[in-house]
Formats: structure tokens, sequence, C-alpha cells
């Protein structure tokens, strides 16, 4: 135990005076946040728009108001000939087009309506169904307006009502939390643990404690703990800036999510020093687990792409990232407000994947001896 | 086997699927002795010492080393023993003073004993005034002369020198061997690997190393004179050039 406490001591003095990494390691987390929550949003604003009024009437005048109104669109233009819709596009000044079609006010009140076009610059397909999306919501919310204003007859079919589950504003924070989390523990932790376990045998004060009396499962444990410690500093200020920045409230038990949290931050520890048992040098260790760990996360965590909408070969893959595992849990705690017992699973199955890390790595740890 | 020894080697063998690195080698070191451990590159050294330290186990033969069993006691071998290896081997980013406290810690010992003796070894040395500075700021010289003193710092039986003095100016050196010495006096044995023949003269005895087997085994003088040559540069040279296998 005195040993033990006199490594610890020791690692934290490592981690502590490396001034640098520790600015890296602190700071990284406050920078992602700050990052998607106000730079990189998966929300479009400020859509450069121009709008084709073949001509002027009192109801394109009021629905062009509308568009201008909105913080989504930001009219740029204003054309009356079809024939200059192209150049628009092409000199890049607009990525949407809303067209009103010849006669737009007479067919308004006609039995076949009046039609509009969108027409929009699809070589981001994202951001082009999301602006033809926004902006036919705009259409929709004018034309059930005017239908209640003036007795018009409404047009027949069906209605859909539409509601947006535990994130009514679609804020794109709700997804990227989770994702943020799930991706930075397991970097910093997988990372780091690798890294100073590798460091010294690349300095060579590793030999040195092998040949001393020490037994090798201290050593690693005090590595652990150090970077627990970061982890759980990381992990509550991803959560307080969530909180008090974006607003985004932990609406299950904060134990509950702690708890999935730490078994995640176990599992990466562990991670870290099975990768430290393969790699040779720092460098190694640190490609390793950028390549091994990131890429994989990035892809495979609903980060940024729904995984369900994946082949299935891939959508089997990502069922062996642990960080999914724990995204799936997080949203289903924090975002959902869920009891613990529905999350069962995640705590399951990352508990199965720390225990089997951990197994192997101590194995492999013990067969290089 | 005889209580005088610190090291008693009975047909050490070490092979690595069909590649033998140490072939059958046996030989002894008495209390307090200073034995010289040669060998070219490659000739099995590193891997020998590694079997005496209890950090690889043999594939066959025995070894008695502070007077435990390397095959059935190799934790109480590496509590009686202290290694300095080639590479520099303290922390760079802990200050002098926290060395000596880790490696003492690691050792058992207790921290009031620690302090005391720390303090009597920084002023010896006359680092006292550096204890707070970081390893990392020190000249190479004395970041040697630091590392033996930690690697002796809790009175070990035998000491494992691993190409301690390589890269260190030779007036370094030479405070370096005083240093040995004087551990040897303590009746600390000193087990020492190099690729200087100078130090090499330094030894009570030296045993030089081919193709994994002891071809030599005897104090620097007998073995020039049995070379007919008055330098151990030629002792060496004569054993070595008879090496099949190089790296």
């Amino acid at each position: 135990m005195k040993q033990f406490l006199a490594f610890i001591r020791k690692e934290f003095r490592h981690v502590l005076r490396d001034k640098r990494t520790m600015l890296i390691l602190l700071g990284m987390p406050v920078a992602q946040i700050i990052l998607f929550g106000f730079a990189i949003s998966t929300e479009i604003r400020n859509i450069d728009t121009a709008l084709l009024v073949p001509e002027a009437g009192e109801n394109i005048r009021r629905l062009s108001e509308r568009f201008e109104a909105s913080d989504y669109f930001s009219v740029v233009s204003l054309v009356s000939d079809e024939a200059s819709i192209d150049g628009l596009f092409q000199r890049g000044e607009a990525d949407l087009v809303i067209a009103f079609s010849p006669g737009f006010e007479e067919s308004m009140y006609s039995p076949e309506g009046a039609s509009i076009r969108l027409i929009a610059d699809a070589t981001n397909t994202n951001a082009a169904s999301a602006m033809t999306m926004y902006a036919s919501n705009i259409i929709n919310d004018f034309v059930s307006e005017k239908i209640s204003e003036t007795g018009m007859p409404p047009v027949s079919g069906v209605q859909p009502n539409i509601r947006m589950l535990y994130n009514p504003q679609m804020r794109s924070a709700y997804t990227f939390v989770p994702g943020v989390m799930g991706l930075i523990i397991i970097l910093i932790c997988a990372m780091m643990t690798s890294v100073s376990i590798v460091r010294e045998k690349e300095t060579g004060t590793m030999e040195l404690l092998l040949v001393s009396p020490v037994k090798p499962i201290v050593v690693i444990m005090a590595k652990i703990v150090p970077y627990f410690v970061v982890s759980m500093v990381n992990y509550l200020t991803i959560l307080a800036l969530s909180v008090w920045l974006l607003h985004l409230p932990i609406s299950g038990s904060f134990w509950a999510l702690t708890l999935l949290s730490v078994i995640y931050i176990v599992l990466s520890l562990a991670l870290g020093q099975l990768i430290s048992t393969i790699a040779k040098t720092q460098v190694s260790a640190m490609l390793m687990s950028g390549f091994m760990l990131l890429v994989p996360v990035l892809f495979f965590s609903e980060l940024l792409f729904p995984v369900d909408s994946m082949p299935l070969v891939f959508r089997w893959f990502s069922d062996l990232i642990p960080a999914r595992w724990y995204v799936i849990g997080v949203k289903k705690i924090m975002i959902e407000g869920l009891p613990m017992a529905y999350a069962a699973r995640e705590f399951i199955i990352l508990s199965v994947m720390a225990a089997v890390i951990m197994a192997v790595s101590l194995m492999r740890y013990k067969n290089r001896m | 086997m005889s209580k005088e020894n610190a090291i008693e080697v009975v047909s050490l063998t070490k092979k690595f699927g069909d590649f033998t690195a140490v072939d059958n080698i046996s030989f002894s070191v008495s209390k307090g002795e200073i034995f010289g451990f040669l060998g070219a590159n490659g000739a099995g050294k590193t891997t020998a010492m590694k079997m005496l330290c209890g950090l690889s186990r043999p594939t066959s033969g025995d070894a008695v080393v502070a007077g435990y069993d390397i095959n059935t006691n190799p934790e109480e071998v590496k509590r009686n023993i202290g290694y300095m290896s080639q590479k520099f081997s303290l922390y760079e980013d802990l200050t002098v003073y926290e060395n000596i406290e880790l490696f003492a810690g690691i050792y058992g010992m207790k921290r009031k004993d620690i302090s005391r003796k720390a303090i009597t070894l920084l002023q010896k040395l006359g680092f006292y005034s550096e204890r707070k500075t970081f390893v990392k700021e020190l000249p190479l010289g004395w970041k040697q002369k630091l590392a033996f003193s930690v690697a002796i710092f809790h009175e070990p039986k035998v000491v494992f020198l691993d190409e301690p003095t390589g890269g260190v100016d030779p007036v370094a050196r030479r405070q370096f061997w005083f240093q040995i010495y004087e551990a040897a006096e303590r009746g600390i044995t000193v087990f020492v690997t190099t690729h200087y023949m100078d130090e090499a003269e330094y030894c009570n005895r030296v045993s030089v190393m081919v193709d994994g087997r002891i071809e030599a085994l005897d104090t620097p003088s007998a073995l020039k004179k049995r070379f007919g040559t008055d330098s151990m540069d030629s002792v060496f040279y004569q054993l070595a050039r008879g090496a099949k296998r190089s790296d």
C-alpha cells in the first residue's frame, strides 16, 4: 500500500508538471463544447436566399417578409426572370432560390392552387434538405394562417401533425453533447495512459521498475489513477458547460449518469493499458489510439452520422464500439430522462466490455514479463 | 554452494526458439568483488544479466543471486539487488530528492529513514543544494553519479550496472569508478558490463562472453599474461575475433 501511494504521488507529479499536456487535457473538452455548441452546428442559419418574383403582389410581399424575418434565411437578391437563376448559383450568390410561379396571386384562390418552387444547391445534401424543409415550414404556416384568415376552403388530404420528442426545438446540442462526452473520455483516457506507460518503456525507467520488487499491477494501477481523476474533472466540466452554457438540462438521475461514465472511463483506461502492451514508442501509441479510437468513435457513435442508416456490416461493427453504447446510455439518462433500469442494456454491455478488455490487457501484460 | 559467493551460476542457458542466446555458462562472483562482464554486442550479456536480475526465466540451469534462487525465488532476488541500466534511468521530471524518495519507497524503506539517509547522501555527493533541482537540469556526469547512488541506496547485496558510463567524459568516468570502489568496500558486490577496456582494468576479475559462452574468466593481469599482451583491448579483440555472430 505504501508503495502504491508512493507511485501515485509520482504519477501525479508527472501529470501536473507537464503543463502543456495538462492544458490540452483540461482545455480540450471546453474547446470542443464551445466549438460544437456555437461554431459548428448541424442547424443551418443565414441561408443566402434569392427570390424570383415575376410580378409583385400582396401575398408574395407578406411571404417574403416572413423569410426576411426568419433567422434561417437572409434574402440577398430579388430577381424577376427565370434566366437569372443559374447565374445566382454559379456566382455563389445564393444557396436557395424561392421561385414564385407567374400569376401567383390569382392562382392562390383557384382550385388548382398556386405553386412555389424551392431550388437548392444540393452539393451539400444535408444542408439542401434542411433548407428546403425550413422553407416549406414557413410556406405551410403562411398557407394555414391564410386559410383560417380568409375562410378559404382548405386543400383536402392528410395534414401531418409533428411532435419532436425530448428535443422540441431540434437543437443540435442534444445530439453532440453525449457524442463529445464519449469521444473526449475515450481519447484522453486511452491516449494518455498508453503514452505514459510507453514513455517509461522508451526512457528505460520501466526496466528499473521491473527489476524492483514492485508488482507490475501496482505500477499500472498507479498510472491509471491520475487519468481517472482528470477524466472525472473533464466529465464534470462537460456537464457544467452543457447545463449552464448550452442550457441542456440533465433530465434523468445525475448519479446514474455518473455511474455509467465511471464504467466507461474504467473501460477506456483499460483500453489505454492494452494499447501500451502493443505499442513500442510514444508516437505509435498516440497514432494507435488516434486511429483506432478517434475514427471509429466519430463514425459509429452517432456523433456525426446515424448508425441505423448504415449498411448491416457497419451496424454490426458499430456494436463493438464502446462509445456507441455509452452515447446511447447518456442520451437515455441525460436527455430522455429515463430511469436507470431503461439503460440496463448499456450498463451491462459496457461492464462486460470493460471486464474483457481488462482481462486481455492483464494477460498480455503478464505474458510479456 | 559457498556462503562467500554473492552470485553463483551453474549451466545457465537461455534459448529463444532455435537460437541459444546464453549457452551453458557457469561462474561465481564472491562477496564485495567487482566483476566485469564483457562481450561484444549480441554476445548474450544482456540476456544473462536479465536472468540474474529475475527479469527473465532461464531455459535451463540455475543461479543463486544474493542468497536466493532465481528460478524459485525471483521476488527475493529483486528485493536484494540494485540495478542501473545503460540508458539513463531516473525520472527527469522529478527532483533529485523525489527520485531518491521514490526508489527508496519502492524498496520498502520507511519515510523517516529515507529522509535521514538522503540528506547524508546528498551532502556527501555535494548535491544538497541541488535537492530540489529537476534531474533533467543536471549534467550527465551528475545524473550518473546520482543514478548509482539511488541504485545502492537501499543497501542491496549485489548491484548490476549495465554499461553505466556510456557517453560520459573520462574525468566523470574516473569519479564514477571511485564510487564503485567505495560501494565494493562496503561489501556490495558489483556486477558491471562495459565497452570501455580501461574500465575492465579496474575490475577484480573479468569474464569475456563470445557467442553465448564465457571464453575467458580471470583477473585482468592474468588475462593479459595469457594472451601475451599488455592491454585488455588486445585481449578482448583476440577473443571476440572468433565470434560467429554479431549484430
